[in-house]
């Protein structure tokens, strides 16, 4: 055993994360101290600035940072070599920073349902309670989901940044219990919201259970929880490899789990159809950044040696995730249940990047790598998956958002604007040139073909086929059927929404049309470091 | 093996010679004048699906009534502008040496990393020159025809946002440098196809049409995405200067697999077996859209494509060979289905797909079929065009009926349109000096230089085509009226038979490109040299036989048709022959039993097993385990559970799949 240490903790390269920690905290007491008439406004500028503020400090820590082996890795191993910013990391950070920005408008949206946000007044209040009534006459909300929201991103930092298993799992934890409470706020639909929250909770922790399990395992084998002794012990081949092989299955399940994989998926389309629908779309497209940056650290940085062990898993669950994900969302009649599965389906496609990995030497110079791939392809599915659940959020009824797939039939004629831009980004999700989604499939099935991965590829041109018929239904709903009794309705949004779609949808096109800035970041972002 | 054997002895030369025979593409990237303006082509429709899709809707009310009055106006300007510029790019490109026609001009990077490059270049050269001149020309007079075509409908501005669309997404296709930016060409007329099959969106059958045509394309892209991410994989490049130049240097197995992802892809966008069936129910769009998409331009992508991509081809004979069985496959069965349509355009539709059959089987051939392959796509751009305007005319006099058993004797009230149709008529059936004659009758005869059994059903379908299109005559313009008293057959509008003139003339002359050779020797530096092959007997001979059975065709229509009494309604007691092609020939049936179905089925299954099965497992598991599930009930929705346990059992399935691989 060795003596404890106290780490050094380098406070420049970590500002961006030690913003958002300070900011969710100070929203904490912003809540206890401040009046509930100036709430709302309080926290909606601490969030955004503080965003904003880590946003910028992760453009000038990336300017700034060391580089190792002639620019091909970059980065420092912080506090005492538990946390790596390195270029993968702060890429992650600078997309969830805007993710989160792009959140934070969402939830701040007050135009949609008649002055008030999409989160129930008082969540204690019991369904259908006259505590509940008297809530909903005094027009409360909760200001609370703000610095919850800010747990949340300070947790999807800390994750794929994250350098050994215990830090990992801490990680996983602060992003995930935020969420759990989020999803359980809807203002309507409250059960179904309830019921979301308490299923993502259980099986969110029956996970964790998995994943902290086979940190144990982990530790047996190699004796440390840090990645670079764990891959130290993998190349040299000590220890029990049945423990390895184990801790391995059983810490992917944990991390497979949060993206939603097949057969880890269940809860995706309860969760996603209940939780509300800016904590839907935030939690869509942040939760699957963060965690595909940590999939990808542990599987590169502690097993990359170990690689043909877990290749051949990750190709039948990314095979099964795109046919399981594309097949399922076929039936659904819900618009919020068919994103979900397709999220399953594109889990699958990001995963085709993912056992794209090749060792350094294999790769010609400037050959694509695998990490940039993925890179590209997570902020190419972000900011398409949170334009797609802001624009659901506009479509509705009498009883809020109608979010019935039939019930969308004439979309094309009341609000031709809403209807292209959802066709555009379904589009993109299909992966038709010109968007970002083309580029970035592109992208994971060069490397993929590139590592010899190509039944995979086969699989995945054939699914993404699928994929295409289930968008192009929704699009033929929208345009070519006769509406039902009144139609659809589309609420006008006020600016937070509308820059959201906008924003989401432009920069679906820019990475369609112009990719090469982006890639080229990626490419700079280059690899992890040990 | 020996089917082709010139290609097998291609393949087996050395790499060196190789480059001889198959031309490498390397264009000249300052050409400079009114080269630079290339991109001009493309910019002009561009513009005017922006300013008729993107920019008028959102008009003050006033400006946007003009916009819909005389936006048609501007998409046919766009479109007529756009022939003008191909054609003094034509005329400037005439002017060059003939080693230095090809031209290339670098618009953007499109990205760029590493190894990942795709540009968005442009190349002109003499096969880009001759699309160029047929999408813009054959699409300009479509434009005007739809004038008066569309007058009535209130979605006019909108049908020519549409068009203009479409033509700038094929001048994509066509005019680009690589294929990545072919594919978006390619996925652009696509998606322009379907808007348009789909345009009158209030019938039913015709947004199940334009879903079915777009389901059907995305299979046949498949082919060619896999073909680009495998070039990618192989080439690091998908341009054709490098792919061309890379190309032999390719493991066998490598290109015989690029051949056929690439025919594959070709099927879906040219309707060829077994990726055909979209193609009939097509014909739900607006007339105009039928000339121009299904019959002139977009069909025949494939050929471009088979053709474009010849330094692959070259060096695969499997793949070639293939390309010859799916060409003879289908343009018998295009032909077949032609036989027995009763509605004007599904018949022309069959025809088309037979046409394109031809094509196809040309580009099989190798540098021999090459240069034939464009010809016939020309000959046929023409007086297809031409046949499906003319149909267009009459469905305009008929108030839109499209079945020909309640046409007949309409030579006397469309005078213009029945003589217009005849030269198209004259055309197709290869009669001596019409355009198709020409380049039919090339065709066969190099088909059966090369292999006699293919050469023979070729003839065949020769025949074939001489009968169903003498059925569509006799039935339209001949015979007994059966129309509807309250159907008043007149003449279209100038604005509609002036186009039907033009293309007449051109079914009528079209054949002159094959003066002196000409169109061979202008693509010879595209598509490399021909290796002479005698045919079995002298040319003139052949000539004679292929009219003899085109007439035979015809005169069994004769005596079929002419002769006997149309029922006005289809007669039921008919043979299985005429059934199955009514049917076209159980296309949609073979479809749904091997996919559809089977699909279908398999989405049940998992959908019932994701919401059944688990729980069911779970139930099952409960009993035996007591207790526990008592416990486990108490959470208050039963699915939690089962969500758990498949949440076990795939975490034991990855477990013990990673012990049973790696220690087993």
């Amino acid at each position: 055993m060795t003596e404890f240490v106290k780490p050094s903790i380098e406070y420049f390269e970590l500002w961006p994360l030690l913003v958002v920690f300070g900011v969710a905290c100070l929203g904490v007491v912003v809540e206890a101290f401040l009046p509930r008439s100036v709430r709302y406004t309080t926290q909606v500028v601490l969030a955004l600035g503080g965003l904003v503020l880590a946003l910028v400090g992760v453009v000038l820590v990336a300017q700034d940072v060391q580089t190792y082996d002639d620019g091909a890795a970059r980065g420092v191993l912080a506090v005492g070599g538990t946390i790596a910013v390195d270029g993968p990391s702060l890429f992650i950070w600078g997309l969830v920073l805007a993710l989160a920005i792009a959140g934070v408008l969402l939830f701040a949206e007050r135009h949609l349902d008649g002055g008030v946000s999409a989160f129930a007044g008082q969540a204690a209040a019991v369904p259908g309670t006259d505590a509940e009534t008297a809530s909903i006459a005094a027009n409360r909300e909760h200001t609370e989901v703000y610095p919850l929201m800010m747990f949340a991103v300070f947790g999807m930092m800390l994750f794929p940044a994250a350098n050994d298993l215990l830090t990992m799992f801490v990680g996983l934890e602060i992003l995930s219990l935020p969420l759990y409470l989020l999803s359980g706020l809807a203002r309507r639909r409250r059960l179904l919201s309830q019921e979301a929250a308490l299923k993502y909770f259980l099986l969110g922790a029956f996970s964790s259970g998995f994943f902290l399990y086979g940190a144990a395992l982990l530790y047996g084998f190699a004796g440390s929880l840090d990645f670079a002794s764990i891959n130290e012990a993998v190349r040299n081949d000590v220890g029990n490899q049945a423990l390895l092989l184990i801790g391995t299955g059983l810490l992917s399940v944990g991390l497979l789990f949060k993206v939603g994989a097949v057969p880890f998926q269940a809860w995706t389309p309860d969760v996603y159809q209940g939780a509300p629908t800016p904590v839907t779309a935030f939690m869509a497209a942040g939760t699957k950044v963060a965690a595909f940056g940590a999939i990808m650290r542990l599987f590169y940085v502690a097993l990359g040696a170990d690689r043909w062990s877990w290749q051949p898993m990750l190709w039948i669950i990314a095979v099964l995730s795109m046919f399981v994900g594309a097949a399922l969302a076929i039936t659904q009649t819900d618009i919020k249940r068919l994103l979900a599965y397709s999220s399953v389906a594109h889990t699958g496609f990001i995963l085709t990047g993912v056992i794209g990995l090749q060792a350094a030497d294999q790769l010609a110079v400037g050959e694509i790598s695998s990490v940039q791939a993925v890179l590209f392809y997570l902020a190419t599915y972000g900011f398409a998956t949170i334009g797609a659940f802001a624009v659901v959020s506009l479509v509705r009824d009498g009883g809020g958002e109608t979010t019935a797939i039939d019930r969308w039939a004439g979309l094309g004629k009341e609000s031709p604007v809403v209807a292209a831009v959802f066709a555009f980004f379904l589009l993109a999700m299909a992966g038709i040139p010109l968007t970002s989604g083309f580029v970035g499939k592109l992208a994971v099935f060069s490397v993929a073909l590139a590592a010899g991965a190509w039944p995979v590829v086969v699989a995945a041109v054939l699914a993404s086929i699928v994929a295409a018929y289930l968008y192009v239904r929704v699009i033929k709903v929208m345009y070519f059927d006769a509406p039902v009794g009144d139609g659809p309705s589309v609420a006008y949004p006020s600016v937070l929404t509308a820059t959201t779609i906008a924003v989401g949808a432009a920069i679906t096109l820019v990475l369609g049309v112009l990719p090469g800035p982006v890639l080229d970041l990626a490419a700079v972002a280059g690899e992890f470091i040990r | 093996m020996n089917l082709l054997s010139h290609s097998v002895l291609a393949a087996g030369l050395p790499m060196a010679e190789e480059g001889a025979h198959t031309p490498v593409v390397a264009p000249d990237m300052g050409a400079g004048g009114v080269f630079d303006l290339l991109w001009l082509v493309i910019a002009l429709p561009v513009l005017g699906a922006v300013l008729l899709l993107g920019v008028a809707p959102f008009l003050p009310a006033s400006l946007k009534a003009a916009a819909d009055k005389h936006g048609h106006l501007v998409g046919t300007a766009m479109a007529a502008l756009s022939f003008v510029l191909s054609l003094v790019l034509f005329v400037a490109l005439l002017g060059r040496d003939a080693e230095s026609r090809q031209v290339g001009q670098q618009l953007w990077t499109w990205f760029e990393t590493g190894s990942l490059t795709v540009g968005m270049d442009l190349l002109y050269d003499q096969l880009a020159a001759l699309f160029l001149l047929l999408i813009t020309g054959v699409g300009s007079l479509i434009h005007v025809y739809a004038i008066g075509y569309m007058e009535h409908d209130p979605r006019r501005r909108r049908f020519f946002g549409y068009l203009n669309l479409f033509v700038a997404a094929m001048l994509t296709l066509i005019l680009s440098a690589n294929f990545v930016g072919l594919f978006l060409g390619w996925e652009g007329v696509g998606l322009a196809s379907y808007l348009l099959i789909g345009f009158w969106q209030h019938k039913p059958s015709a947004a199940a049409a334009a879903k079915k045509a777009f389901v059907i394309n995305r299979v046949g892209d498949i082919g060619l995405s896999l073909a680009i991410a495998l070039m990618f994989a192989t080439f690091g490049t998908t341009d054709f200067g490098a792919v061309s130049e890379l190309a032999g240097e390719a493991s066998q197995g490598t290109l015989n697999a690029l051949g056929l992802l690439l025919l594959l892809g070709a099927c879906g966008k040219s309707a060829q077996v077994p990726l055909q069936a979209w193609l009939l129910d097509a014909m739900e769009g607006p007339t105009p859209v039928s000339a121009l998409i299904h019959a002139a331009t977009m069909v025949t992508a494939g050929v471009y494509l088979v053709v474009r991509s010849n330094f692959i081809y070259e060096l695969t004979p499997v793949a070639q060979t293939a390309v010859v069985i799916v060409a003879t496959v289908t343009l018998l069965w295009g032909a077949i289905l032609g036989c027995a349509k009763d509605d004007i355009k599904k018949a022309l539709a069959g025809s088309t797909m037979s046409q394109i059959g031809y094509m196809m089987l040309a580009a099989g051939l190798g540098p021999v079929g090459y240069p034939f392959a464009i010809f016939h796509l020309l000959t046929h751009g023409f007086f297809k065009a031409n046949m499906f305007l003319g149909a267009g005319s009459v469905m305009h006099g008929m108030n839109d009926d499209v079945d020909m058993r309640h046409y007949g004797a309409l030579n006397k009230a469309m005078p213009v349109t029945f003589l217009t149709f005849a030269m198209g008529y004259l055309a197709i059936i290869g009669f001596p000096g019409f355009s198709g004659f020409w380049s039919k009758d090339k065709i066969i005869e190099s088909a059966l230089a090369d292999n006699l059994v293919i050469g023979l059903l070729a003839l065949l379908g020769a025949g074939i085509t001489g009968f169903y299109m003498t059925r569509l005559m006799l039935m339209t313009f001949f015979g007994e009226k059966r129309w509807e008293a309250d159907v008043h057959p007149h003449e279209s509008p100038k604005v509609m038979t002036v186009p039907l003139i033009v293309l007449a003339a051109l079914s009528v002359l079209g054949g002159a490109l094959l003066l002196g050779d000409w169109i061979v020797t202008w693509l010879e530096p595209v598509t490399g040299v021909a290796e002479h092959h005698e045919p079995p007997l002298p040319a003139i001979v052949i000539t004679l036989i292929i009219t003899a059975v085109v007439a035979l065709g015809v005169a069994a229509a004769w005596f079929l048709v002419g002769k006997r009494e149309i029922p006005r309604e289809a007669p039921q007691d008919v043979s299985f022959a005429t059934r199955a092609a009514r049917a076209d020939l159980y296309g949609d049936a073979i479809n749904d039993a091997v996919v559809v179905r089977p699909g279908a089925g398999l989405v049940g299954g998992l959908t019932t097993f994701d919401r059944v099965g688990v729980d069911g497992v779970v139930e099952g598991g409960s009993s035996a385990v007591g207790g526990l599930s008592t416990t486990m009930r108490r959470v208050q929705n039963g699915f939690v559970r089962s969500y758990a346990l498949s949440l076990l059992g795939g975490a034991l399935l990855v477990v013990l799949a990673l012990l049973a691989v790696n220690l087993g």
